[in-house]
């Protein structure tokens, strides 16, 4: 069946709409696929606007991956700002890809990237312009498998009703064996329709289908139990885990947006993965265990993304970058070769330490050293060695000293509020922090010309972490607190003070750790016109109290309740390898103000991840270095990295 | 303390001028000035261009830039400078570099400077701007009313709210035409187009570049305020910049370097 692209229909409407270059496509590395040539027919959808959306890596490794697949397509859209949506409608116009503008309604599965709560929102709304019925009950077999993935899915239950699947953890060899089973599918016929297609995922085990769980409630409202209701179905859904991230290079040729967005650089996963287990960090935990790329296969990417893209910026990309094995001599070896060559390279990393500095002073070795940031998260010693990030003040001033001493001049320093056991103190204790950085940096160079930020943000309790059972402060305690932070820290002007407020975090803090009643809470507000609630222009925390008291939905219950031991946890039934126990020993840890060590460096804890996923941690150090490219050639082969001889373990 | 300055050797100096004339279009033409000068840069490190740099904490690369056309008008005239550290053949830089841009952003011509600024060389556009089918009749009317007036204020949305300017005076030449006498490639980039695009029609208009600039938008709107004329939709091409030569007629601003590099008369 020919599909059409929607583009002639859509030209007329985008000199009517903001920053119109957003819809076209056309950048470069962007592929539009034979459509008709396709076996398998995948749209990736990242649930926000496209310069929030464009340069997330997952999506971006898994659209390259695809399309290499030689009966693949794969597509992208995005979220349509409120302009155009509007006049979408008026004319009739569907949800598009931004490659082939072909209508998202017409390929086989939509992927859907849950970087983030916030977004829930917008999947629906797009749902919607694609004209793809929002619950996973009304479609049929004309309709996509809607398929989320990412951080946020590790929790899809408030999602339930609109999802057909889910699929936790790394995505490549997933998105692999879906698209087999896709492919299977239709070539067979597509007998016993998308049932039987979910079927197969479900019982492959490479996605959860929340339709073949049934969940039941205690009269108190907590849920009772998470129950298969068909055979075969596993009890427990567990993670993806990739190995050997050296087979998986990707993305070799990055798409280069035209339209401003918010990352422009070329990104390189450096590795995958956290140990340091920091208690809040929910990214920490579910990414389990670490897997490094190798100095060499980074600097393959490194050298290839600049070729493919033309960025002048590098990101070394990873939860805690300083942390690599080999992070010196890549630091080291990165800076040697693009020394005079206008290419900056960035460590977005947080630690607190000296080390971290030498790295920064390394990577900005010929450009300008504005700002540092650095994550000490809480404001005292015991609030740190309850989230278990472990830095002193000295630590933190000794520090600072040496980035203002090395040329820095502006340190920003992040935090949250209302991490538990957080007390008016320990946020005062920010602003003398702040001021003692300030002092230190005056000393050491001798001007007043010195600055540093505090940003602070609410802490919301995440699913698959510590802090599971723990109550989320109430929005009014958080505003509270961050206004008297705002007043200890008074007009201090060498001292910048950016917070948020606590509204939209108790909305993130309801879709992050809520079942499938909240759901209702979600179709609501968008049916109240609720899109967009990561852009306080577009948030509207009435509409969701609104919501949820008209599905009635206890939005406290949800978010400020502490939870206990024996609560049955709506993702208790999605396996992140992370053992319950050990969850709930190191909650009790976190209270008892108990910290606990790197397994990279110390002794195994028992987490659980590696023997429940067979998986272990991949760190160097290799021992090889970074050899500087002397010529670099414009044109023609130069140091390709060796491809992965083949995928094949993806179709295991 | 001292003031910081950069380390390292100061950048090379400019060592050749190049002067280029591109092409935006079919879906690039939504493109704003900003995103052209982004694609372009990034183009130019794909190429492996010797651009220079300017010297200082935040060297930027050596791109000038004449008045961009504005988002959601294509053109085919759009100019740019660039320095490059070492020289190169200015044929193959055009190459290189349009091969290196997506398509869309086309790069039509590469000359080296002969001196003098190219600024000076322009001080006029020509555009066309489609206008949709059955619209000729009607256009041509109004824009008879439109170029009886001296003066035409029409309003124009900017970022600080609304903005009032003439856009008779900078009109000094115009005319209606049936399609076909337009520029084929302007309106597709290559794609293929409409198929009712035969019975549009296209104005046509010579606009000097004033302070403010008289875009093609407000010339349309002038001829609803003049004339009531109205138009779903349009699309406005600059074809030509450079110096009013009167009538229709543009002086290309690219001719004296063509001329001084030997490659042929002056135009």
């Amino acid at each position: 069946m020919p599909v059409e692209s929607l583009y002639e229909r859509l030209e007329p409407l985008l000199p009517q709409v903001r920053k119109p270059v957003q819809y076209v496509g056309g950048e470069l590395n962007a592929q539009v696929g034979d459509w008709d040539a396709a076996a398998v027919r995948w749209c990736l959808m990242y649930p926000d606007a496209y310069e929030v959306g464009q340069p997330n890596q997952g999506l971006m490794i898994l659209y390259e991956l695809l399309n290499e697949q030689p009966d693949v397509l794969a597509e992208r859209t995005y979220s349509v700002w409120p302009d155009l949506e509007a006049l979408m409608r008026r004319h009739g116009l569907a949800q598009f890809t931004v490659d082939g503008h072909r209508p998202v309604a017409a390929f086989d599965v939509l992927g859907v990237s849950l970087a983030t709560e916030l977004g829930h929102t917008n999947l629906l709304v797009a749902l919607d312009l694609a004209g793809i019925p929002l619950r996973s009950a009304e479609r049929t077999d004309d309709h996509p498998i809607v398929v989320a993935g990412g951080h946020a899915a590790f929790n899809p239950e408030p999602l339930a009703d609109f999802l057909d699947a889910a699929v936790l953890g790394d995505g490549e060899q997933a998105a692999l064996t879906i698209t087999d089973l896709v492919r299977e599918h239709k070539a067979r016929g597509s007998p016993g329709g998308r049932e039987a297609l979910l079927g197969r995922m479900a019982t492959a085990g490479v996605a959860y289908v929340p339709r073949f769980y049934d969940v039941t409630y205690l009269p108190d409202g907590r849920i009772h139990r998470v129950v298969p209701n068909r055979p075969g179905v596993p009890h427990r859904v567990t993670k993806h885990t990739v190995m050997n991230l050296d087979e998986w290079p990707y993305p070799k040729q990055p798409l280069v947006p035209l339209a401003e967005t918010i990352h422009e650089r070329m990104s390189v996963e450096i590795f995958r993965g956290c140990t340091r287990g920091c208690r809040f960090c929910q990214a920490g935990m579910i990414t389990r265990p670490v897997r490094e790329r190798s100095i060499t296969g980074i600097g393959d990417m490194v050298d290839r993304g600049l070729r493919n893209t033309g960025f002048q910026e590098v990101g070394l990309l990873s939860l805690s970058s300083a942390d690599h094995s080999e992070i010196a001599d890549i630091a080291k070896g990165l800076a040697d070769r693009y020394e005079g060559d206008q290419v900056s390279l960035s460590l977005p990393s947080t630690r607190v330490d000296a080390f971290n500095v030498s790295l920064a002073d390394e990577l900005a070795r010929n450009g300008r050293r504005s700002g540092l940031t650095f994550a000490p998260e809480g404001g005292s010693e015991r609030l740190r060695r309850v989230i278990n990030k472990t830095v002193t003040e000295e630590d933190l001033i000794r520090t600072v000293t040496t980035a203002y001493a090395g040329g820095w001049r502006h340190v920003k320093l992040y935090f949250m509020c209302g991490l538990p056991t957080e007390t008016d103190e320990d946020v005062l204790g920010i602003a003398g922090l702040a001021r003692a950085v300030v002092r230190a940096g005056r000393e050491v160079t001798g001007t007043r010309d010195i600055r540093c930020t505090v940003s602070i943000g609410g802490f919301i309790p995440k699913p698959h972490t510590p802090f599971q059972w723990a109550g989320q402060l109430p929005h009014e305690e958080t505003d509270r607190r961050l206004r008297l932070l705002r007043d200890a820290i008074g007009r201090d002007r060498s001292i910048g003070y950016r917070y948020h407020d606590g509204k939209p975090g108790i909305v993130e803090g309801l879709l992050s750790r809520g079942d499938r009643r909240v759901g209702a809470v979600i179709e609501e507000v968008v049916r109240a016109g609720g899109r967009f609630d990561g852009w306080s222009e577009h948030f509207s925390f009435e509409r969701w109290q609104d919501a949820a008291e008209r599905a009635g939905v206890d939005i406290d219950w949800y978010t400020t309740r502490v939870r206990d031991e024996t609560e049955v946890l709506p993702w208790d039934h999605l396996d992140a390898g992370l053992d319950k126990e050990w969850l709930w020993a190191d909650w009790q840890d976190a209270l008892a103000e108990q910290e606990v060590d790197d397994c990279r460096w110390s002794p195994c804890y028992d987490c659980g991840v590696c023997p429940a996923m067979s998986t272990e941690i991949q760190v160097g150090p290799t021992g090889r270095t970074l050899l500087p490219l002397t010529a670099a050639p414009a044109h023609g082969a130069a140091r390709h990295a060796p491809e992965p001889s083949s995928h094949a373990g993806a179709h295991a | 303390m001292p003031a910081r300055t950069p380390d390292g050797p100061p950048p090379a100096p400019v060592a050749q001028r190049l002067r280029v004339r591109f092409a935006k279009r079919g879906r690039l033409r939504f493109l704003s000035h900003r995103d052209v000068a982004r694609a372009f840069e990034r183009a130019i490190r794909r190429a492996g261009l010797p651009i220079a740099f300017s010297a200082g904490f935040t060297p930027h690369p050596k791109v000038s830039w004449l008045g961009a056309a504005p988002t959601g008008a294509a053109s085919l005239a759009e100019y740019v400078e660039i320095g490059l550290a070492e020289p190169r053949d200015p044929v193959q830089v055009r190459a290189d570099l349009d091969a290196s841009l997506p398509p869309g952003l086309d790069v039509l011509e590469c000359a080296p400077a002969s001196g003098g600024s190219l600024a000076d060389r322009v001080d006029a556009s020509l555009w066309e701007i489609r206008l949709p089918a059955g619209s000729g009749v009607g256009a041509a009317a109004a824009l008879a009313r439109f170029l009886d007036l001296d003066r035409c204020e029409v309003e124009r949305r900017t970022k600080d709210g609304q903005r009032q300017l003439d856009a008779r005076s900078a009109v000094v030449h115009a005319l209606v035409t049936p399609a076909g006498s337009a520029s084929p490639g302007a309106w597709t980039g290559g794609s293929p187009g409409a198929g009712a695009e035969r019975d549009c029609a296209i104005l046509t208009c010579v606009v000097r570049h004033t302070t403010p600039a008289v875009r093609s938008d407000d010339v349309l709107a002038a001829l609803r305020v003049a004339a009531g004329f109205e138009v779903a939709a349009s699309l406005a091409t600059r074809v030509a910049q450079g110096r009013w030569e009167g009538g229709d007629v543009i002086a290309d601003p690219l001719a004296p370097d063509v001329f001084a590099a030997g490659w042929g008369p002056p135009r």
